[in-house]
């Protein structure tokens, strides 16, 4: 299997594999996705309300709602509820800042039986750390940007 | 004797016990009457899913030598592996004995390579009893070759599910009735894969090219079978190798079956099946040999099939490179 005549019989394979592959249902997960990360912002939009009744403001306000998102998401995971909502949810459960919270405490516990440091402390980021390098990295840039604007 | 890459048993040797030891999930499917034990936690009462899988395979070891009115001292070599890196899980249960041991890596197809191995070794003179084993578990795979268990991601639906199970079997000169008559040798074979969820579309062509080989050297056909046990293909690697074969003009959809498809009785979140080194193993050392014992099947042949790769060539974006081995059953 070497040589022109493999090559040839490679790409007939894999374009026969992929006729047979079972689509992803991507409507079906746009759908779940749009049902499952909304309803996760309106929670965190009924905290905002709730918040705001009870007299915070501004960045206060903001924060708080992301701190008790975040703290329900590490909950959720703990608890290992996070994890089946997300297999149904396409990518709805991953974009909130819930999402991100899963991403990091996720691998924590799974690496905890590694111990405290070279386990939960250094494996902590291994899901996580792509998004925050190219998040950071993306922020920097659309400041440039908008600054030379 | 040897006929293009199948060898031929002189005096073939006997599977003289085996065993198995599955997770949870599975025993809700076909194999849960028929393994021996049946875990309803799969931490197995460890601190650590790898501790799990070790104890697993250590007990499935056990109870096969068990199950064959042998003792440790009787045993001359056990030959096991697993997916964890460095075969951890074997090579720890191992401690757990006092016969020697030789590691063995194939993958999935680990269950064929020991069996095949542990038959030359008797057969050619060099030892009367070897245990062939292997095991894999869901939580620790996962974790070695995907992501996090916790993590709330969803699976694509070409995925399969790694089998929580462990299975051993003692090959003998004697005693027992099924004979290991023949065996294929594997080679590996690529054609350009490289997803890593699709691991049923990689192993075929390696499974095909074993399988037609096995025909071609022993000059049968594939009706001269009961049944043709592939390891972890999923429904969609089944469909794909039926194909290949029927391509050359065998057609084994008649007595195909694979281990993956059948070991889940609903799939859920599996989508093609279950995979990984325990399923077949699981399989074969309760299902199929139960079965075979009974006199229901008379001539099986056993194809498990294993994708030799690991989380840095795919991350380097290599394709995968497939083999699969052939061990033929006769029960008499």
């Amino acid at each position: 299997m070497t040589g022109r005549n493999a090559r040839n019989c490679n790409k007939n394979y894999l374009k026969y594999v992929r006729a047979l592959d079972p689509p992803t249902k991507h409507f079906k997960n746009c759908l779940a996705a749009f049902g499952v990360g909304g309803l996760i912002c309106t929670i965190g939009q009924f905290f905002r309300y709730m918040l705001e009744y009870a007299g915070l403001s501004g960045d206060e306000l903001a924060g708080t709602v992301s701190v008790i998102l975040i703290f329900f998401g590490c909950l959720l995971t703990g608890l290992g509820v996070y994890d089946r909502i997300g297999r149904h949810a396409g990518a709805g459960s991953i974009v909130p800042i819930t999402g991100f919270a899963n991403s990091v405490t996720s691998p924590a516990i799974e690496f905890n039986t590694e111990g405290y440091i070279y386990g939960t402390a250094a494996k902590m980021f291994t899901v996580a750390g792509a998004i925050i390098v190219y998040g950071v990295f993306s922020g920097a840039i659309v400041g440039i940007i908008y600054y030379l604007l | 004797m040897k006929r293009g890459n199948t060898i031929f048993f002189k005096k073939p040797p006997r599977v003289r016990s085996y065993a198995a030891i599955c997770g949870s999930k599975e025993r809700e499917g076909v194999i849960g009457g028929y393994a021996d034990i049946t875990l309803a936690d799969d931490m197995y009462g460890e601190s650590t899913y790898e501790k799990a899988e070790c104890k697993m395979l250590s007990g499935a070891i056990r109870l096969a030598v068990e199950k064959g009115a042998l003792t440790d001292g009787d045993i001359d070599v056990l030959f096991s592996g697993d997916l964890l890196n460095q075969i951890i899980s074997a090579s720890f249960a191992a401690r757990d004995f006092q016969f020697p041991f030789l590691g063995l890596y194939s993958a999935c197809s680990t269950m064929s390579e020991s069996i095949l191995l542990a038959a030359a070794m008797i057969d050619g003179g060099f030892a009367r009893n070897c245990v062939a084993a292997t095991g894999s578990h869901f939580a620790s795979a996962e974790r070695q070759y995907r992501y996090p268990l916790e993590l709330g991601c969803t699976r694509p639906p070409q995925s399969q599910w790694t089998v929580t199970g462990a299975g051993a079997c003692v090959i003998s000169g004697e005693g027992g009735g099924i004979q290991v008559v023949n065996a294929t040798l594997g080679r590996v074979r690529d054609w350009g894969i490289s997803d890593v969820n699709n691991m049923g579309a990689a192993m075929a062509p390696a499974a095909a090219d074993t399988i037609m080989r096995h025909f071609k050297d022993t000059n049968t056909l594939p009706e001269d079978y009961d049944m043709i046990v592939t390891g972890d293909l999923g429904a969609l690697g089944s469909r794909i190798l039926k194909d290949l074969t029927w391509e050359k003009g065998y057609d084994i959809a008649p007595n195909h079956v694979d281990c993956g498809e059948i070991i889940y009785k609903v799939i859920e979140d599996e989508f093609q099946g279950g995979s990984g080194a325990g399923c077949s193993a699981v399989v074969m050392n309760s299902y199929v040999f139960t079965k075979m014992n009974a006199g229901l099947y008379k001539r099986v042949l056993f194809a498990a099939t294993g994708a030799l790769l690991s989380t840095v060539s795919s991350g380097q974006g290599e394709s995968i490179p497939c083999i699969s081995h052939a061990v033929e059953f006769v029960s008499v």
